[in-house]
């Protein structure tokens, strides 16, 4: 079982629409994780059928019992994110603040706190309309721990892959280089970088890549937008030769990948010309 | 005034409005903007201003020290985010786990974990004409953004007054890290593509807003492109649209190579115009 992140650094480089496609490619020889759990939206290429739902709980919250505070601050005092205001004379945690490390619940006196676990997030096992199977999730609302969701969702899609005998595992990351990012990339034999010619989209390719060296991950790299800026293209090559980086393709500078979007389509269903080919023969070079 | 400029999506278009907005504003005032998307900071690219400052920001570890040990156990059995760990005769620290709450160090009976710091990024200040630029950026294998990003506000706040006007560019999503980058803002400017994925995001985007109780307005991104689905949405929810930006292939080259756009495109320009008169309005309307 081969398993493929798709993951960019900087945001709207194009990772969910090529991502999709290969979906669409690799068909019910592969497995589909969605991992940018806090903005998901490879279902909405994907008519996914939501056949399993569940709940998940990570991390805890303090919670104060009023009746038992005898209000000795001792929680406030020990608190080093603020959390724990006095409000209309009774403390009272901040759930945006609150880390739920636990340390005022070690010092209450009065057993008065309690810590409670967060269900932070839904996720979701889905048949998708390219005949495989879609792990994807949705993080609460200024929900912590993304990247234990995104644990979630891969392990999930590695559990199915195993158990129906599929040969790879295609995950979207999500941007950035912080702990989401970190969890995708954990077990997978191959990353692509959907990159774009800005001085952005080089910039954040080179820190992007600096994690993925940390974990030893052979690496390829797809130009999207190639010919908006050829000068800065020819940077991103230069970059993927001197750190031994597949080039993969470059695709050219196209609304077709918005109106593709804007149909519920992936590009290769969309487009049956330049633009699949590219994606068909880069499909077929990953996998 | 605190301005925050967010996004669901990313790659729709906040570092763009945001360098050229706060060059724009800065023509005529105070203006401070802030790169707090310190995982990938890209603002610096557009702002080519000399450096005033620079200092390493620290997090805040436990570190074992083993002769006064007696290996409790406490500390691991307090940790909740498995940063601390008994092995044998030894205690592990995990420090890309640890949110330095100080548990483990102020809870142990003999004092055998003191907190010590640990880089997990850096801090520089630019000047370029009227405008102040401060970045952050965050150590490549650091996971947590949301301490770096709360120390960069505190550098704010301690060095610019409020005459400053002070613009944050946000990181994407949906998550901790943007409630940290927009937590004390005055409004927040949620900026989308008109697409089934912009759409989709914004909506996430606005109900973080509103379960922050933010004030919020909408800029709409490469208008032509897509469908009319977002603004839809706006005028469905009741969400001011303070502008909509034209989608022009001769933007996206001018952003390629890190030139500002309104210096450039009347068009472009006319829009920061407007986005500029709405923000002093609210300014001297006083919201808060």
């Amino acid at each position: 079982m081969k398993e493929i992140v798709i993951i960019s650094g900087k945001g709207g480089t194009g990772k969910t629409s090529i991502t999709a496609s290969f979906a669409m490619l690799g068909g019910k020889d592969i497995v589909v994780a969605d991992c940018d759990v806090d903005a998901a939206d490879m279902h909405l290429l994907m008519q996914p059928d939501w056949e399993r739902s569940e709940d998940f709980y990570s991390g805890v919250l303090a919670e104060v019992d009023q009746e038992k505070c005898v209000k000795c601050g001792n929680c406030a005092d020990v608190c080093r994110f603020s959390a724990i205001p006095i409000i209309d004379k009774k403390y009272v945690v901040n759930k945006l603040n609150c880390e739920g490390c636990g340390y005022c619940f070690h010092v209450c006196p009065t057993d008065a706190i309690t810590m409670k676990e967060q269900n932070v997030g839904k996720w979701y096992i889905s048949n998708t309309k390219a005949d495989n199977v879609l792990v994807h999730a949705r993080l609460g609302i200024g929900a912590e721990n993304s990247g234990k969701l995104v644990a979630k969702v891969k392990n999930e899609a590695k559990r199915i892959a195993k158990e129906t005998g599929k040969q790879f595992i295609v995950a979207d990351g999500s941007p950035g280089i912080g702990c989401p990012v970190v969890s995708s990339l954990s077990g997978a034999d191959f990353v692509v970088l959907v990159t774009e010619p800005t001085v952005s989209g080089l910039h954040d390719l080179k820190r992007v890549y600096q994690l993925v060296k940390k974990f030893n991950i052979s690496a390829g790299c797809i130009i999207n937008k190639a010919d908006l800026n050829t000068k800065v293209a020819r940077q991103i090559e230069e970059f993927l030769r001197e750190e031994n980086i597949i080039h993969i393709s470059d695709l050219p500078y196209d609304e077709t990948f918005t109106k593709a979007m804007t149909n519920g389509q992936t590009i290769v269903e969309y487009d049956d010309a330049n633009l699949k080919n590219i994606l068909v023969n880069s499909w077929e070079k990953i996998k | 005034m605190k301005i925050a400029i967010a996004s669901g999506k990313g790659g729709t278009g906040k570092t763009t409005l945001a360098v050229n907005l706060a060059s724009f504003l800065a023509e005529s005032r105070k203006v401070v903007l802030c790169d707090l998307d310190v995982e990938e900071p890209n603002s610096g690219l557009f702002i080519k201003g000399n450096l005033i400052h620079r200092e390493d920001k620290f997090k805040m570890i436990p570190e074992w020290e083993k002769e006064k040990c007696t290996l409790c156990g406490h500390c691991q059995k307090v940790c909740n985010f498995h940063a601390v760990i008994q092995l044998g005769d030894q205690i592990m620290v995990f420090p890309e786990l640890c949110h330095s709450c100080y548990a483990c160090s102020e809870l142990c009976p003999v004092d055998a974990l003191s907190m010590i710091p640990q880089k997990m990024g850096e801090l520089k200040q630019f000047k370029k004409g009227g405008l102040s630029f401060v970045e952050s950026r965050l150590d490549i294998g650091q996971e947590q953004a949301v301490p770096l990003i709360a120390q960069t506000l505190e550098y704010i706040d301690k060095n610019f007054d409020d005459d400053f006007i002070k613009l944050f560019d946000a990181p994407p999503g949906t998550s901790c890290p943007v409630i940290e980058a927009t937590k004390d803002a005055d409004f927040v400017i949620l900026i989308t593509e008109p697409t089934p994925f912009g759409l989709h995001d914004l909506t996430l985007a606005v109900d973080t807003m509103r379960e922050l109780e933010k004030n919020f307005g909408v800029i709409v991104n490469r208008h032509g492109i897509g469908n009319n689905d977002v603004l839809s949405f706006c005028q469905k929810k009741n969400i001011p649209v303070i502008s909509k930006l034209p989608n022009d292939r001769r933007i996206a080259e001018l952003y390629s190579r890190g030139s500002l756009i309104y210096q450039k495109m009347p068009e472009f320009k006319k829009q920061l115009v407007n986005i500029a008169d709405y923000l002093l309005k609210l300014q001297e309307e006083g919201i808060r």
